[in-house]
């Protein structure tokens, strides 16, 4: 199926569901509404003729200019062989969105990924924790105004330059 | 807590246990928070993230050029695949094309390395479940190859051997010449393998029907690569999203058969590595002989800018699908780069295969999913 047939299969399963087509780019990929995102999640998976069994990817790109975080999927299938690209945009200052981890069990650590790394909140998540880093860390690393702590249990993150100033 | 286990009347209770972050058995640093009954475990909760160097936002910070080394280290097991994905990423963005020597060099490159970093795979393999010597008979073949790719790109660990549009040097016929060697000195080492551990009753009761991972649960957790198709799904990307020059080539793709026990057990995936180690070969000898004249890189800008807009690249990595997101916005850095890689999910599917298992099957697991402390955390 091409990427408009995909598209409008899903808003014929969820009305509404899905929007902002692009099928000019290099991976096709159209958005869904935060608030409907499980449904057509679901119907993505469920759907006999979309068939997306596979979670290939779940992660975040920070957009501070639009002020959000968009969470992008991508959906694979084995048979029939294609991919989708999905994205929900949630609000860079409250990010808040439906878990996914009851349609494909491997969302569970992706989405722990991307809550330690840009913070957001998967609701209904069944164990939302940190993952890479330590839970006592500070901020959203991968946010582009990160700043990083300039100690952590007492160690500075800073380090001696490798070369001393006057010997470059 | 169970109580009245064995119909005794005895109370009992969980017993935790504490595996790892040093660990033999974890072939880097990862801990396991392990509940037990016993020797039969309740629970094992996976704990990642002690090698976590952010690989992903160091790529904000570099040149397009300047971000493959770093991409070494997302897997130093299987390096040349790490670069592999990024290159083809960002060639995917900015429209280059690579010649098509430069094509076969990275083949070449690549498949080397993915006996070598199955060779580890197996060799560990062997070390986990208690058979010392399987893995110096398979570090003593990697040495070779080692020795093969300082030849090749002068490193031994972390290559930097691709750049976007091609590769750094180009393979000298001296090389294909020793490489040539190399197989055919290395072809009938595989049923040393075999000998020693494939076939070894010992090896292979401690395997058969361990630690099951159905079909519908490897595509649930998104297996890839080897663990997938021992879970008897025939895929590879080489050959179902052809990519690079393996259209060309004529390979087969090992799947699991369940020949000593159940589909989709611990011998599985084993016996899959060591079907691939012969394919790898296979695929080795003919790009040696169709090696194209040419250049080997193509001209590239300096400060490279790819147009703005997103791609994401998948390749066959020695632990699977190797997926690299790639997000530029027209500048001289990358937006977003992620990567995505097989042992994050085959760490995370350990959480659902290990209650009811034994301990020591536990090592069985972790040896068997070729899970690498590196890639799991980036």
């Amino acid at each position: 199926m091409t990427a408009k047939e995909i598209f409008e299969r899903v808003n014929e399963l969820c009305p509404g569901a899905a929007t902002d087509l692009d099928e000019g780019c290099l991976d096709p990929f159209f958005k869904v509404d935060a608030a409907n995102l499980k449904e057509a999640c679901l119907a993505l998976r469920d759907d006999g003729a979309l068939k997306f069994s596979v979670l290939s990817d779940l992660t975040a790109v920070d957009l501070p200019t639009e002020n959000v975080i968009q969470i992008v999927y991508h959906l694979f299938s084995y048979e029939p062989q294609q991919q989708i690209v999905i994205k929900a945009d949630v609000d860079r200052d409250a990010p808040r969105i439906a878990t996914v981890e009851d349609v494909w069990k491997v969302a569970n650590w992706f989405e722990r990924e991307v809550f330690d790394l840009f913070g957001v909140l998967f609701e209904g998540h069944s164990d939302l924790r940190r993952i890479l880093l330590p839970e006592d860390w500070v901020g959203y690393p991968l946010r582009k105004d990160f700043v990083e702590q300039e100690e952590y249990d007492g160690i500075s993150t800073e380090r001696e330059p490798l070369v001393p100033e006057n010997m470059r | 807590m169970s109580e009245d286990a064995a119909g005794t009347g005895l109370h009992t209770e969980d017993m935790t246990l504490n595996v790892g972050p040093q660990h033999p058995s974890t072939h880097g640093v990862l801990r396991f928070v392990v509940k037990t009954d016993g020797e039969v475990i309740n629970e094992a909760i996976p704990d990642v993230g002690y090698l976590h160097r952010s690989i992903e936002k160091i790529g904000e910070k570099c040149t397009w050029h300047g971000y493959v080394p770093y991409t070494d280290r997302a897997d130093y097991l299987a390096a040349m695949f790490a670069n592999q994905g990024f290159c083809m990423a960002a060639e995917r963005l900015g429209e280059v094309e690579v010649p098509p020597r430069g094509e076969y060099c990275r083949v070449i490159a690549c498949e080397l390395n993915r006996v070598a970093s199955h060779l580890i795979a197996v060799g560990t393999f062997g070390q986990d479940i208690g058979a010392i010597t399987p893995f110096l008979h398979a570090l003593r073949e990697r040495e070779s190859i080692n020795d093969l790719m300082e030849e090749i790109c002068g490193a031994r660990l972390t290559y930097n051997y691709l750049r976007i549009g091609g590769v750094g040097y180009d393979i000298k016929p001296e090389t294909c010449a020793r490489i040539t060697a190399f197989l055919d000195h290395f072809e009938p080492i595989v049923d040393e393998y075999n000998r020693l551990l494939s076939y070894n009753k010992i090896f292979i009761e401690r395997l058969a029907n361990v630690a099951v991972i159905s079909k519908e649960d490897a595509l649930q957790y998104n297996l890839v690569g080897p663990n997938l198709r021992a879970s008897g799904v025939q895929w590879d990307i080489r050959r179902d999203i052809p990519y690079s020059v393996y259209p060309e080539l004529d390979f087969e793709v090992p799947v699991g058969r369940g020949e000593r026990g159940t589909l989709g057990d611990s011998y599985d995936r084993y016996y899959v590595r060591i079907r691939e180690l012969m394919e790898s070969c296979k695929i080795l000898r003919q790009c040696l002989d169709k090696m194209p004249d040419g250049p080997a890189v193509a001209k590239v800008a300096r400060k490279f800018k790819p147009p703005a807009g997103e791609t994401y690249v998948r390749i066959e990595a020695p632990r699977g699908d190797m997926g690299y997101y790639v997000v530029s916005d027209g500048s001289e850095y990358p937006y977003r780069v992620r990567i995505r890689t097989g042992s994050f999910t085959a760490m995370s599917i350990i959480d659902k295969i290990s209650p009811g298992i034994m301990v020591a099957d536990l090592i069985a697991l972790i040896a068997s999913l070729d899970v690498d402390a590196p890639e799991i955390d980036r």
